[in-house]
């Protein structure tokens, strides 16, 4: 569990988060949505430790990041692993030396057993056979799939995923939305997701946190982010057609029920 | 103030990638390998220029002191000493800033566009000193290997110059010359200037690479700026080196 606590975060005079505070649950996954601009990259970064706060407490199971010590910190980034939005793969490395990179880093294992992990990992994101190709030869689905095998070689508590189906067809995107979700739930991680995509939203948004303008303008989940009062947040979710019309119909289909 | 903040910055990034290494299997393996990426690859280039600038400097010094009154032997003894004191480390490692430095820059630079070094950061590795102290510790032990050769192939391309045309200057004289008056602390000298040149390039280098912020224009960007940089305090610190080492 991450829990966050008036977290206030500016650059210069800009306020850029203003006094967030949520819980990230295990076992789910927690999506935090919002506009470009709207200060969701900004609190991702406070809560991995990679920006300090101004004010405020991120707690991962009662340990407060912030007043970590640089070796504590360490250990706890071990617990941690990460899907960038451009997946992030070292380029000089085959697919599988970069699922095994983790493995070789931080433990003590013989190549062999390192191996048979990174290929278990590679097998659970169904990238099997692609474990001799460089990131460069392989497509943006694969790489995002490689990315999540290498974020999870480690079996760590708490994922965090940055704009995981950015680039990706809306088919490929519904398959890593759904391997997050699985794997979330198979290992009972904390999963944490930066999106604006309505359709993982729709897909996978167990609790759903809305930023808007640096503040939290709503909170809850994929089943109430379709009737909800708040303007900025409808303004987000039915920017789109396809949503603007699965509301009208769905309000048609009221009015004549 | 800027520069004083650069400065700031430039140091506690080379502090921190002058570590203890998480894994020093990894970091040999590293190492080697910038070994041959840094050094090895340079090996051709330094043959060429070498050969080419040695003869050039034969034949310029031949043509420029003609006269009776400057014995033949005295352009291979120019032309030795010009080597060995400033073209094999100096000259030498201005051009390496070039090739290696803008070659540690853009790769470094990439990986943080690419958000690699945040993943190497989120995964509780020194991201410093994973990825440039093998730079450094490969390219500063691989130097003095390129200065010999560059010193060799100087005093062969000279050797060259002779056998084209003994009108210029005989193979005789040359060697006369490249013997008189040695004084072999001037190869001392200048590979010890060709480590420190080393240490310049591939700390600045990273240094830029290491904090580009932005896309592919910030990183050509930071390539070109750490070989201006590079070169600037190379040439600073030849100066100090030369007050030091041999006055």
């Amino acid at each position: 569990m991450i829990e966050v606590k008036h977290l206030i975060k500016s650059f210069d005079d800009k306020v850029v988060l203003k006094d967030i505070s949520t819980i990230f649950e295990p076992g789910i996954t927690n999506l935090i949505i919002g506009r470009s601009g709207s200060g969701k990259t900004v609190l991702m970064k406070n809560l991995i430790g990679l920006m300090q706060p101004d004010s405020g407490e991120i707690r991962y199971n009662g340990r407060n990041i912030i007043a970590m010590k640089k070796n504590e910190l360490k250990l706890l980034r071990r617990e941690m692993g990460m899907l960038f939005q451009g997946s992030a793969l070292f380029d000089s490395m085959t697919v599988l030396e970069n699922v095994m990179f983790p493995l070789t880093m931080f433990t003590k294992d013989s190549y062999k057993e390192r191996c048979k992990r990174a290929m278990f990992c590679l097998e659970r994101v169904n990238l099997k056979g692609a474990e001799n190709l460089y990131p460069a030869e392989i497509s943006g689905g694969m790489m995002k799939r490689s990315g999540i095998a290498r974020a999870i070689a480690l079996n760590p508590k708490y994922l965090f995923c940055d704009e995981p189906n950015s680039g990706l067809d809306p088919k490929t995107a519904l398959l890593i939305d759904d391997l997050v979700s699985d794997i979330t739930k198979e290992y009972k991680m904390t999963t944490v997701i930066n999106t604006h995509d309505m359709n993982s939203v729709m897909n996978i948004g167990e609790k759903i946190i809305f930023i808007n303008q640096g503040r939290k303008a709503w909170e809850g989940t994929k089943d109430e982010i379709m009737n909800v009062n708040n303007k900025a947040l409808n303004d987000f979710v039915f920017a789109s057609d396809l949503f603007r019309k699965v509301k009208e119909t769905e309000n048609l289909a009221e009015q004549e029920g | 103030m800027k520069a004083l903040q650069n400065f700031g910055e430039y140091t506690l990034l080379i502090f921190r990638a002058i570590a203890i290494p998480e894994r020093w299997s990894e970091f040999f393996k590293q190492t080697g390998k910038e070994i041959y990426k840094l050094g090895v690859d340079s090996v051709w280039i330094v043959i060429f220029i070498s050969v080419f600038i040695g003869a050039v400097i034969t034949m310029q010094i031949s043509l420029n002191v003609n006269t009776p009154l400057v014995p033949q032997f005295t352009f291979g003894y120019v032309t030795r000493e010009i080597i060995l004191l400033e073209f094999s480390s100096t000259i030498m490692c201005l051009i390496l800033a070039g090739k290696v430095g803008s070659n540690i820059a853009s790769e470094i630079g990439t990986m943080r566009v690419t958000e690699q070094i945040d993943a190497l950061d989120i995964m509780g590795i020194n991201s410093a000193n994973y990825l440039i102290m093998p730079k450094m510790v490969a390219f500063m032990v691989f130097i003095p290997v390129l200065s010999i050769l560059s010193m060799f192939f100087g005093i062969i391309g000279g050797y060259l110059v002779g056998f084209i045309s003994s009108d210029i200057i005989t193979i005789a004289n040359y060697e006369l010359g490249l013997r008189y008056w040695f004084y072999p602390y001037t190869i001392v000298y200048s590979i010890i200037k060709s480590v420190v040149f080393a240490f310049i390039i591939s700390s600045i280098a990273a240094y830029f690479g290491y904090n580009v912020k932005g896309g592919a224009l910030q990183v050509g960007k930071a390539s070109t700026n750490s070989v201006v940089m590079s070169s600037v305090m190379i040439l600073t610190f030849d100066l100090i080196l030369t007050q030091l080492l041999l006055t």
